[in-house]
């Protein structure tokens, strides 16, 4: 993989200041909910990812939750991220670290298609 | 429920390939497959659902009969179907019970829910009970994760590429081909160059007189393209296989029963053995639809469908409920 990823959830604090650390090792008490714009959702529903256009801060991350009886996956047009298949109430989550528009679309249903945009 | 009543050919005056009658009856033989019965390179395909009431007639008088099923989905256990297992039986049961006994099956794909080993285990168990040999092709659902290693292993048959094949059977070509790999954002179902390069070269050399039988997993021709009903490149397929009399191109995916005809080429769909599917464009998703258990494994008589021959875009072969 062409660079670091992340994916911890309840740890989206952190990880704007451990990417400005190469150990990424130092302890940070913060909790999620001191830093709002951090964390974003997308609900997997009827076949569509809603809301299908998300817009968030470079250091947000963003979870994926499948809600529909069938399975699905969260697969970005450019490989820069890829989930396992979710299942029902399984979810994924992806740190957004640079500015950009990010496409992405479920790859055993690729009629349903997303986008994120980080500014 | 009565089943006395004279089949007929709708025809579809949206051009959408389904009317309400077509979809009630397809809702109620999930569980069941279609016997498929070769006569004079003419491809018909009745529901298992019917056999009783067509007695021998149809098999006797065939040159070659086989068995179609499709989307097990063997795993899932959602409200629309908790026992997939259960109706696979049951359509296991019928295949064992027709009076002329089909040749082989096919599975045109979604075996699996969710690629999982012991799904496939459980969907090989429950299938050995037919003591046929069955023919696979990948679903989506069965390529999960892997690309569709364990698919190949698993159903490969000296399979080329992603696991396309072609055999024959009594001068019946079969094509089994794959266009759930590979899928590209906003498009359909993918056949892919490497592939349709195959597939020329197969049948090149084959008489444009023999009867070509094609399989794969979605439609090879553009059901719902919204729901992500078609396949990209089947056109170009189609392309190689114009200069045969006879075509038929069986399908899964879209669990109901739909008929095309086009020139020499007869597009069928078959119901899956798990769960029903709403009619295209006429619910928010193509989610499983749940209907009332007894109606879920209800095979009482509704459904043959019959090969046409005809000028007409669509037809839907319907038998009422009434």
């Amino acid at each position: 993989m062409r660079r670091r990823v992340w994916i911890l959830a309840l740890a989206a604090p952190v990880i704007a200041a451990a990417a400005l650390l190469a150990s990424g090792a130092r302890s940070v008490t913060a909790s999620a909910g001191q830093a709002p714009a951090s964390s974003a959702e997308v609900k997997i529903d009827n076949f569509s990812f809603g809301p299908t256009t998300l817009t968030v801060a470079p250091g947000t991350t963003v979870t994926w939750t499948n809600r529909d009886d069938i399975p699905h996956t969260v697969v970005s047009d450019d490989k820069v991220f890829k989930s396992k298949v979710l299942d029902t109430d399984e979810k994924f989550s992806f740190t957004f670290t640079k500015p950009g528009t990010y496409g992405y679309f479920c790859s055993i249903h690729p009629k349903m298609t997303g986008k994120v945009v980080v500014q | 429920m009565t089943k006395n009543v004279k089949d007929e050919i709708l025809h579809d005056h949206n051009h959408d390939g389904i009317d309400r009658r077509g979809f009630l009856k397809c809702m109620a033989w999930a569980g069941t497959g279609a016997l498929c019965v070769m006569q004079g390179g003419v491809l018909k395909s009745y529901s298992l659902s019917r056999l009783s009431d067509l007695g021998g007639r149809a098999a006797a008088t065939g040159e070659l009969c086989f068995v179609q099923i499709s989307d097990s989905h063997m795993g899932f256990n959602k409200p629309a179907n908790p026992d997939v297992a259960g109706t696979l039986k049951a359509a296991v049961d019928k295949i064992n019970g027709l009076s002329t006994a089909p040749e082989f099956l096919l599975h045109t794909g979604d075996i699996s829910h969710l690629s999982k080993p012991e799904e496939f285990d459980t969907v090989d168990q429950i299938l050995k009970a037919t003591g046929k040999e069955v023919f696979f092709v990948p679903g989506e659902h069965d390529v999960l994760n892997d690309d569709g290693a364990q698919f190949r292993e698993r159903y490969g048959r000296g399979a080329k590429g992603a696991g396309w094949y072609s055999f024959e059977k009594k001068g019946v070509h079969f094509i089994g081909l794959v266009n759930v790999m590979n899928l590209k954002a906003g498009g359909l179902g993918t056949l892919g160059h490497e592939q349709l390069e195959w597939l020329e070269d197969d049948v090149k050399h084959l008489k444009s007189s023999t009867p070509i039988v094609v399989f794969a997993h979605i439609p090879l021709w553009t059901v719902y393209p919204e729901w992500g009903w078609g396949t990209d490149d089947s056109g170009q397929a189609l392309a190689y296989l114009k200069k045969f009399g006879s075509v038929t191109v069986l399908n899964g995916h879209i669990h109901q029963t739909m008929q095309k005809v086009e020139g020499n080429v007869t597009f069928h769909t078959a119901c899956s053995t798990a769960f029903p599917q709403p009619q295209p464009g006429k619910a928010d998703s193509p989610g499983p639809m749940k209907v009332p258990a007894e109606q879920l494994r209800s095979v009482l008589g509704i459904t043959d469908v019959n090969y046409v021959r005809g000028q007409h875009a669509l037809a839907v072969v319907d038998s009422s409920l009434a």
